[in-house]
C-alpha cells in the first residue's frame, strides 16, 4: 500500500477493484464503512461477482474477469476526454510526440461502447464509475483504490496495476491521505517477505541480484544508482552502493573488502529468474534435486495440480517446515479420488519438520500498510517444533562443519557467513531485528561537522540516511533501517496517539521507510510547498525553519525549498511519476487489452485481426502448457478462484471454528446458467477444465449474472478455494487441478483469475 | 453481610441459592471465588499479530502460567486488542478462530522421513533430520554447482535445489532464512508473493 488501512477514512471515493476486502480483508474494510459513514464518501466496486463488498457499495458494476486493463483505459479516455485531470507536468503538452499526446491517443481507443464490447459491462454503468471516479480530480477530493490478487493473478496483473496507477496519477491522487494505490497483501507478511528480498532475483530492500552479464562490480552498482536525469531532483537511489555494501558487510563481514568488491563473487549470478512456474516446470523436466517448502503448500498454490504432483515425485528429496500438517507434505499418499497418486511409485525422500506459529515466537511482521509490529510469545510450541531461524540455522551449522571438514564446491560464502550469533544454534529474534536495522562498524562522524561524533563503532544506527559505501557500516535490508535503534525496539511501540486526527499514530510501530505512513507525500503539498487540501495537511514547508513539517513524516528532502523544483518521486531519477514506461515493462511502455490465455471469447476485440495479439504477446508458456490449454468450444464458462470470509487459504480447514462455518466444498453459479444446465441449489457438480475436474456443492445465486460480450453471452464460475485432502472439515478437491500453467509476462504471477471450464451435473 | 466459604455452604443447603442471596444483596463475592476462581485472573495477557490477512491486526493471548521458568504456558482465549489502531478490539471470522489454529489437532509436533515407495512417516530425531537434509543439500550442490558459466564468467550459482519461503514467518526467519540461501549460491528461491 502507499497509504495505509486507518487512512482509507480519509477518502471521498473508494474504488475496489481486483480484490473483496469485505470478505478477504474484513478489519481493513471497516475504514472503508469508516469513510462512508464520518467522510460520506462513496463506494465503487467492480467485480464480475456481486461479492459482500459489492453488497455495501453506492456504485456496482459487473465487469467480466481479466478485462480490467480495457475498463481502466476507457476511464483514463474518459478523463482525458473530459478534462478531468489534475496533473501536468509539462506546460506546452503540444508537441505530438510528447508522452501526453501519445497516452492521450493510445487510451482513445478505448471507447465506452469498447469497454462494453470488452467487460461486459453496460455503457451506462461504465459511465456511472467513470464519472464518480473523475468527481476526485479536484483538490479538495481524493479517490484511494483497494486491489489484491484478483488484479495480479492474470497474465496482465502488471500492467492492470499500472493502469489503476495511470487513472490516480491523473487525478493527482498519488501521495494524499484518503488516496493511493493499495495493494491488500494476501498473508500477514508476505509485505515483509517481499520487502526482504525472498524472491529469485532480488535481495533485500528491492535491491537486484547482478545477472550473469555484469561482471564488473562497478557498472553493476552504477546501473542501479542512476543520478537525476533533471537539474535539483534527489533521485534517491544513486545510494544504491551505500545500502549494497551495507548488506555485504552484514552477510559476510570481514570477508567482505574493497578489494574482492564487496565479496561480489559470492553473489549467485543470474541467466534468468527462477520463479516458481519456471522451478516447476525445470522439475517436471526432472532437473531439479531437492526442494524445501517453508510455510507454503505448493500442490494447493501452484497452478495445475497434476504437473505439480509429477513435479515433486521426480526429486530426490523434498524437505517440508510447517506447523501443519500440509497436502504438499502428503502428496505422495493416496487420498481416493481428491489425490490419486501410488505411494510405491513416488521416490521422493520427504522430510516434515514442525515449526511453531506465531503465538509461540517473538518477531514482527509487515502489514500491508507497511508497518513492522513486532509481537510477542506467548506460549511455548507443541511437542519438538522449533522457530525457523533454529532450523535454518541447525542445517547450516551442519553444512558449514561438513564444508570445513571435507571441502567441496566454492565453501567460501558458507565458511565466512556472519554468524557471531550468542547462540549459533538459535539466533534470537533481537539479534536478527538489530542486524536488519543497520550498525556501525567503525566511529562515524556528521558529514558536515568531521569532528562531531555521531556513532560509535557497535552502535545501532538511527536510519538509513547514515549507511556508507566504505565498509563502515553494516546494514541487512535498508528499508528496515531505524526499526530498532539505540533508543529500542520502534516496532514494538503501541502508543495509540493520532493528534492530527487522520488516522497516522507515528508513534504505533514502525513504518518503512523512515517511519512515513504514506508515501509520496510531497505530493499532497502544491509546489509552493502548502497542502492542497486544507482539510487534509499532511506535509508543508516551513519557510522560518527552512524544512518540512508534517502531521506525517515528510518523504521528501527535509531541507529542499519549493523553489529549487525537486519532484515528490524522489526514487525517479526525472522526479516526477511515469506514464511512459521505457524499457521496465515486458509489453511496452503504455498498458493494452490482452484477453486471458483462456478467453471465452477466442478474439482481442482490439486486435480482432492479430491472432498474435489474443492474449498477451510477452508472456511466457512452457511447451505442453500451451496444448494443456482449453478453448470455449469445449470449456465455454469463464472462471474465476477466490476466498470466503471464513477461511483464510488452505489453514483454516485445519481449524475447527472455521471448519464449522464453512465445513464443504461449493461452487457459486448464477441462476441463467443453472437453469440452462438444470442444476439446482445443492446439487453435487464436476467442474472441470482441460487439466482436471473437481467435485463440489453447487451454489445457485443471484450474484453472478450472464454478461454480454463482443455478441456473445458470456457465465461466470466462482470457486472458492479452501479445501484439500488434510484438515478438520470435509475433504475436497484442490481447486487450482483446475488452474493453467502461466503466469503475468512481468512477474510470472499465475492467471488463477481467469481460466475456462465446463460445469455438469455430478 | 460476610460469609466465609464453610458458612456459605451451610446457607446455600439450608435452601437458599447463591442468587438469591445476591438478589437480597448479600453477595459472597469473597466467598465465591474460593469455591472456583477465573481464569482471568491467574492469566497473562501477551500481545500479538493476527497471522492471516495482511491487515495485520492486533490481539490479545491468555495464557495460564507467569511464564516463568517450568511453568507450562496454556493460551486459553484470543480476543482482538482494543487498542490497536486498525482493528480496535475486533476481529473477523477467521481471526476469531484463531485459539483454534494454536490447538489444531493438525499441527505438527516431531520431525519424520517418508522414505522413498513408502505409504507412512517415520518419527526421526532433530539430529537425524538436520544431518541427513544437510548431506543430501552438499551432495547435491557439490556435484552440480556451477562456478563458471559457458563463456568462462564466474557466476556460482546451484539450479538443482530449490527454496520456497513462508508468507506469515516473520522477518527475522525471513531474513535469516534469505542469507542462509543465498550464501549456498542458491536462483531457486522465492516466497509466497510470486503467486
Amino acid at each position: 500500500m502507499t497509504n495505509h488501512w486507518s487512512d482509507i477514512k480519509n477518502a471521498d471515493v473508494v474504488l475496489i477493484m481486483g480484490g473483496n476486502a469485505a470478505e478477504a480483508h474484513p478489519c481493513g474494510f471497516k475504514w472503508v464503512t469508516e469513510a462512508k459513514a464520518k467522510n460520506k464518501a462513496r463506494l465503487v466496486v467492480v467485480d464480475p461477482r456481486f461479492t459482500r463488498s459489492a453488497a455495501l457499495a453506492d456504485l456496482y458494476a459487473p465487469i467480466r474477469t481479466g478485462t480490467d486493463i480495457a475498463f481502466l483505459g476507457g476511464v483514463i479516455n474518459y478523463l482525458i476526454a473530459g478534462n478531468k485531470v489534475y496533473v501536468k507536468t509539462d506546460p506546452t503538452l503540444e508537441n505530438p510526440r510528447c508522452v501526453w499526446n501519445l497516452l492521450k491517443a493510445h487510451f482513445a481507443r478505448y471507447t465506452p461502447e469498447m469497454v462494453e464490447k470488452i467487460c461486459g459491462t453496460p455503457k451506462d454503468k461504465f459511465l456511472q464509475v467513470a464519472e464518480m471516479l473523475a468527481s476526485t480530480h479536484t483538490p479538495d477530493r481524493v479517490m484511494t483504490i483497494l486491489y489484491a490478487l484478483g488484479w495480479t493473478q492474470h497474465s496482465t496483473g502488471s500492467q492492470i496495476i499500472r493502469t489503476a496507477a495511470m487513472v490516480q496519477l491523473l487525478l493527482g491522487n498519488i501521495g494524499r491521505a484518503g488516496g493511493g494505490v493499495n495493494a491488500l497483501r494476501g498473508h500477514s507478511n508476505i509485505q515483509g517477505l517481499t520487502d526482504l528480498g525472498l524472491l529469485s532475483n532480488l535481495l533485500p530492500g528491492y535491491m537486484t541480484l547482478p545477472g550473469e552479464k555484469e561482471t564488473d562490480y562497478d557498472a553493476y552498482i552504477a546501473k542501479r544508482a542512476p543520478k537525476p536525469m533533471r537539474p535539483g531532483q534527489l533521485s534517491y537511489w544513486q545510494n544504491y552502493g551505500k545500502f549494497h555494501v551495507s548488506l555485504m558487510k552484514a552477510w559476510y563481514g570481514a570477508a567482505a573488502t574493497k578489494d574482492n568488491n564487496w565479496a561480489f563473487d559470492y553473489l549467485p549470478k543470474l541467466d534468468k529468474t527462477y520463479d516458481v512456474l519456471q522451478v516447476f516446470e525445470l522439475m517436471h523436466q526432472g532437473k531439479m534435486t531437492g526442494y524445501f517448502a517453508q510455510g507454503f503448500n505448493p500442490l494447493n498454490s501452484f497452478p495445475n495440480k497434476a504437473k505439480v504432483s509429477a513435479a515433486l515425485s521426480k526429486l530426490k528429496f523434498l524437505v517440508i517446515m510447517d506447523p501443519l500438517a500440509t497436502e504438499t507434505s502428503e502428496f505422495w499418499q493416496n487420498h481416493g479420488e481428491f489425490n490419486d497418486v501410488d505411494p510405491a511409485k513416488i521416490q521422493t525422500t520427504v522430510f516434515r519438520l514442525p515449526t511453531t506459529c506465531f503465538a509461540e515466537e517473538d518477531g514482527a511482521i509487515v502489514n500491508s500498510g507497511r508497518w513492522l509490529q513486532w509481537h510477542w510469545k506467548g506460549a511455548e510450541p507443541p511437542g519438538e517444533a522449533k522457530t525457523d531461524p533454529e532450523i535454518m540455522a541447525g542445517l547450516f551449522l551442519r553444512l558449514r562443519e561438513m564444508y570445513k571438514k571435507d571441502g567441496g564446491a566454492f565453501p567460501d560464502p558458507i565458511l565466512n557467513l556472519a554468524w557471531a550469533y550468542k547462540r549459533p544454534d538459535e539466533p534470537s529474534p533481537e539479534e536478527l531485528a538489530k542486524e536488519y536495522n543497520g550498525k556501525a562498524l567503525a566511529d562515524q562522524f556528521d558529514a558536515k561537522d568531521p569532528t562531531k561524533l555521531v556513532k560509535k563503532a557497535g552502535e545501532l544506527l538511527d536510519g538509513f540516511a547514515q549507511l556508507k559505501d566504505d565498509g563502515s557500516t553494516a546494514c541487512g535490508c535498508w528499508i528496515f533501517s531505524g526499526a530498532w535503534t539505540e533508543k529500542g525496539n520502534m516496532m514494538a511501540r503501541r502508543d495509540t496517539a493520532d493528534p492530527w486526527h487522520n488516522g497516522q499514530t507515528l508513534g504505533w510501530a514502525f513504518a518503512w521507510p523512515a517511519n512515513r505512513r504514506i508515501l509520496y507525500n510531497r505530493a499532497s503539498a502544491d509546489p509552493s510547498g502548502k497542502p492542497w487540501d486544507a482539510k487534509r495537511k499532511q506535509v508543508w514547508w516551513d519557510a522560518a525553519q527552512s524544512k518540512w513539517l508534517g502531521s506525517d513524516v515528510p518523504d521528501f528532502k527535509a531541507d529542499s525549498a519549493p523553489e529549487d523544483g525537486m519532484g515528490p518521486f524522489i526514487m525517479n531519477p526525472e522526479g516526477v511519476a511515469r506514464f511512459f514506461a521505457r524499457g521496465m515493462m515486458n509489453e511496452g511502455p503504455f498498458p493494452e487489452h490482452y484477453e486471458p490465455f483462456e478467453t471465452p471469447i477466442g478474439t482481442n476485440p482490439m486486435h480482432p485481426n492479430n491472432p498474435k495479439a489474443v492474449s498477451n504477446p510477452a508472456a511466457r508458456v512452457f511447451k505442453g502448457d500451451m496444448e494443456a490449454f482449453g478453448t470455449a468450444k469445449d470449456f465455454p464458462y469463464a472462471a474465476t478462484t477466490y476466498r470466503l470470509t471464513e477461511h483464510f487459504h488452505y489453514w483454516t480447514k485445519h481449524v475447527e471454528s472455521n471448519a464449522i462455518t464453512q465445513p464443504e466444498q461449493f461452487v457459486e453459479i448464477g441462476e441463467a446458467l443453472a437453469a440452462e444446465k438444470g442444476i439446482k441449489a445443492g446439487d453435487k457438480v464436476k467442474v472441470s477444465s482441460n487439466r482436471g475436474y473437481i467435485k463440489a456443492v453447487a451454489v445457485v445465486t443471484k450474484r453472478i449474472k450472464p454478461l454480454q460480450v463482443d455478441g456473445k453471452t458470456v457465465h461466470h464460475v466462482g470457486i472458492p478455494l479452501h479445501w484439500g485432502f488434510k484438515g478438520v472439515a470435509k475433504n475436497g478437491f484442490i481447486t487450482n487441478t483446475l488452474t493453467p500453467f502461466v503466469g503475468d509476462a512481468n512477474t510470472q504471477t499465475p492467471e488463477f483469475k481467469s481460466f475456462l471450464v465446463n460445469v455438469e451435473k455430478a | 453481610m460476610q460469609l466465609s466459604r464453610r458458612q456459605f455452604f451451610k446457607v446455600a443447603a439450608g435452601g437458599l441459592t447463591g442468587s438469591s442471596l445476591v438478589a437480597m444483596g448479600f453477595s459472597p463475592t469473597a466467598a465465591l471465588a474460593e469455591v472456583r476462581t477465573f481464569k482471568l485472573a491467574r492469566s497473562t495477557e501477551t500481545r500479538n499479530t493476527c497471522p492471516y490477512c495482511s491487515v495485520g491486526c492486533g490481539i490479545i493471548m491468555y495464557s495460564l502460567g507467569d511464564k516463568a521458568k517450568n511453568a507450562h504456558a496454556e493460551i486459553f482465549h484470543i480476543e482482538g486488542d482494543p487498542d490497536h489502531p486498525v482493528n480496535r478490539g475486533s476481529l473477523c471470522p477467521k481471526g476469531a478462530g484463531l485459539l483454534d489454529f494454536v490447538h489444531s489437532k493438525n499441527r505438527l509436533k516431531y520431525p519424520e522421513v517418508r522414505e522413498p515407495g513408502s505409504k507412512e512417516w517415520k518419527r526421526i530425531s532433530w539430529d537425524e533430520a538436520f544431518t541427513r537434509i544437510a548431506k543430501l543439500v552438499k551432495e547435491d550442490r557439490d556435484a552440480n554447482f556451477i562456478a563458471k558459466n559457458a563463456d568462462g564468467v564466474t557466476v556460482n550459482r546451484w539450479l538443482t535445489t530449490g527454496f520456497l519461503a513462508a508468507s506469515a514467518s516473520s522477518n527475522e526467519a525471513g531474513y535469516i532464512t534469505h542469507k542462509v540461501v543465498r550464501s549456498l549460491g542458491m536462483l531457486a528461491f522465492d516466497n509466497q508473493a510470486r503467486v
